[in-house]
């Protein structure tokens, strides 16, 4: 029941050295079809003021496995929304990263794939050992196949990944568990899926793992699912090399620069409040468009010196989130002895159901709802065995929906402007800069 | 003409009978907020909606859409490939008979390179959408759009206007 030894140049042995020496991690979310962008891109992450980790993010084609649609995009010219690494040679792959990627600057593959083989043996070809994602994380939102088969799909991709270990590196998985949907789920059930897929990992051959939480919508809140996410983590994942890794918020982004650079502040504090090791971090490009290598740089220095102004805090209030995502493992683990089917079935029974997914495996039974501070609550919890507030909310309107999505952008917005504004009490001409 | 500054406009005036609408994402695309908000929105506007969902395949969408045979089909994308996947697929439902005149939308946020002001528009509308609706902004003029299509086209005689 002892972590791994981790060699140097590992994914997760970089994290944990930066995390002893006091530095949270920062990494983007940076991908460019353009190889020598992406080059560009990995060079400049790496130079950033900043303890930095490299982000390879694939475009959507790679990730529906539509490989001829993104080479023939590469041909006629059209920018994709990523680097579209199996339509490449492992020589360009190899180009891209050469010089750059390895000890003291590990790479991450981020895709969003419910059949990654592919995938990950062009990652693994190109030498790169890190990657991202999970059977139900990057099924639901990402995905019309059934679970049943991103389950086969992921049990296969972990073992192209564990493989690497017959050669001396020790591969590394994070879950995105802890982003379903990227906004409006309650955190119990973010830091349930989020553990399950960790054991999912485990039980496949991981043996060095991170575990996500997606920023939400009250810093309180988010202090007290981290918390328990490393409580859970902690007990049961201790014979592994572990880590918590936090999304800058992954919901409807400020559209001010402003707003943008206080909203990622806020995710920069929770990470090193709740002893997370690493950071992804989003640009104030995210509400708008593709951000630029500039931007993304901006974001990781923004986050880094943020991180530099918080200590951890000691204890956070309890409201119950321990205990629902405690709950929703076990009554998981208990419906059968292999998590992958225990998963499967934990979805076809409503165990988990996860609020506004669309995709035909999920329940839809549940609902959530945000209260007049901020907290996300079960408004509706279907077939789960949790606890709602028994509070119905009445029909959902566009208007009402969109009013939700947009609760994050609209208060740090509002913020940015009365921030300026203060700024601007000793200065006569007002700018401008923030009315859209 | 009529300027409306109600928050929620009116659902349609009496008699009509409302829109069969398909609305649906492309293939490459996974982002599903956007569904739901424009499923609601064309709900509350007394529209009949069918959502085909995230990252719909091609061929799914033509077969759909040729069975249904909606009086609107809305694509709304948001990754950044949507000038990419709506040239590609708006060809394959215009090459149906059944879907060769039939309103068809495209919505979202189209380019990679952010509020790109309507340099889509021209060349999504000359392969075959009626009309091209860029991110929020596009919103009022879908309403417009939608308003002044002939509710119920389904009530019109057999073959008729198809
Ligand atoms: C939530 C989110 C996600 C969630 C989606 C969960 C889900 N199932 O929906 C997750 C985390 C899974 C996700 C994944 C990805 N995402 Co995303 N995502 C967002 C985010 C943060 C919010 C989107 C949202 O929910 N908006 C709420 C809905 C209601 O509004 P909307 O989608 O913006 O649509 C509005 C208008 O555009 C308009 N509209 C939309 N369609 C139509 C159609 C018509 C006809 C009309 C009239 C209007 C219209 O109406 C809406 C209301 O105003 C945006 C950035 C942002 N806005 O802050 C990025 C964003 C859309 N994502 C982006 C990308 C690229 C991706 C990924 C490809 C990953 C990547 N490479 O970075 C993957 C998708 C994989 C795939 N196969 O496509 C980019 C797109 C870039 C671009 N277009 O330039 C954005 C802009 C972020 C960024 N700056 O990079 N994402």
């Amino acid at each position: 029941m002892t972590p791994p030894v981790l060699p140097a140049g590992s994914f997760g042995g970089f994290v944990q050295a930066a995390r002893r020496s006091g530095h949270l991690v920062v990494q983007p979310r940076m991908g460019m079809s353009d190889p020598y962008l992406m080059r560009e891109g990995l060079l400049a992450t790496r130079r950033a003021d900043a303890s930095t980790v490299g982000t390879i993010t694939l475009d959507s084609y790679t990730r529906v496995g539509d490989h001829e649609a993104a080479r023939r995009a590469l041909a006629e010219g059209v920018p994709l929304n990523g680097y579209p690494i199996v339509a490449y040679s492992t020589a360009t792959t190899r180009a891209v990263t050469d010089g750059i990627a390895g000890t003291g600057f590990p790479v991450q593959v981020r895709h969003g794939s419910a059949a990654p083989q592919d995938i990950l043996e062009a990652v693994v070809a190109a030498g790169l050992t890190a990657s991202e994602g999970g059977p139900i994380s990057y099924c639901l939102p990402y995905s019309r196949t059934p679970i049943e088969q991103s389950v086969a799909n992921w049990e296969a991709s972990c073992a192209i990944l564990a493989r690497l270990r017959e050669h001396g590196a020790e591969p590394h998985l994070e879950t995105f568990g802890g982003c379903m949907m990227g906004q409006l789920a309650p955190p119990g059930l973010l830091v349930a899926i989020s553990v399950l897929e960790a054991l999912f990992f485990r039980q496949h051959g991981l043996r060095s793992v991170s575990l996500s939480y997606a920023q939400q919508t009250h810093p309180e809140q988010d202090e007290e699912a981290v918390t328990a996410l490393g409580r859970i983590a902690a007990a049961l994942l201790g014979d592994l090399d572990w880590h918590l890794v936090i999304y800058a918020y992954m919901g409807v982004y400020p559209r001010t620069p402003g707003g943008a650079r206080l909203l990622l502040q806020e995710a920069a504090r929770l990470a090193v409040r709740t002893g997370a090791a690493r950071l992804i971090v989003k640009t104030s490009a995210e509400a708008h468009r593709i951000p630029t290598i500039a931007e993304n740089v901006t974001a990781l220095e923004a986050a880094a010196r943020a991180s530099e102004q918080v200590r951890p805090t000691a204890s956070v209030q309890d409201t119950g989130i321990h205990q629902e995502a405690l709950g929703l493992v076990q009554a998981v683990l208990d419906l059968d002895q292999d998590l992958g089917r225990a998963l499967t079935k934990a979805f076809a029974l409503g165990v988990l159901d996860v609020p506004y997914c669309l995709h035909p495996d999920n329940a839809g039974q549940a609902r959530s709802y945000l209260d007049s501070a901020g907290r996300l609550h079960w408004s509706d919890t279907g077939a789960m065995p949790v606890r709602g507030t028994g509070r119905g909310v009445g029909r959902m309107t566009s208007a009402g929906l969109l009013g939700s999505l947009s609760y994050v952008q609209q208060r740090f917005d509002r913020l940015a402007v009365e921030t300026a504004g203060l700024r601007q009490l000793t200065s006569p001409a007002p700018q401008k800069e923030y009315a859209r | 003409m009529e300027l409306d500054n109600h928050p929620c406009p009116p659902a349609l005036g009496p008699g009509a009978q409302g829109l069969d609408v398909v609305v649906t994402s492309v293939a490459s695309d996974a982002h599903t907020w956007n569904l739901i908000y424009l499923q609601l929105l064309l709900e509350e506007l007394g529209h009949r909606v069918t959502n085909l969902g995230s990252c719909v395949p091609d061929q799914l969408m033509v077969d759909e859409c040729r069975t249904r045979r909606p009086d609107l089909i809305v694509l709304s994308t948001v990754n950044g490939h949507g000038l990419n996947d709506g040239r590609r697929v708006i060809g394959q439902l215009r090459d149906c008979a059944e879907l060769r005149t039939t309103p068809i939308v495209i919505g979202g946020k189209l380019g990679i390179s952010g509020a790109e002001q309507g340099s889509h528009v021209g060349e999504l509308v000359n392969a075959g959408f009626d009309a091209v609706f860029e991110d929020s902004a596009g919103i009022v003029g879908f309403h417009e759009f939608v308003r002044a299509l002939p509710a119920a086209r389904r009530a019109l005689p057999a073959g008729g206007l198809r």
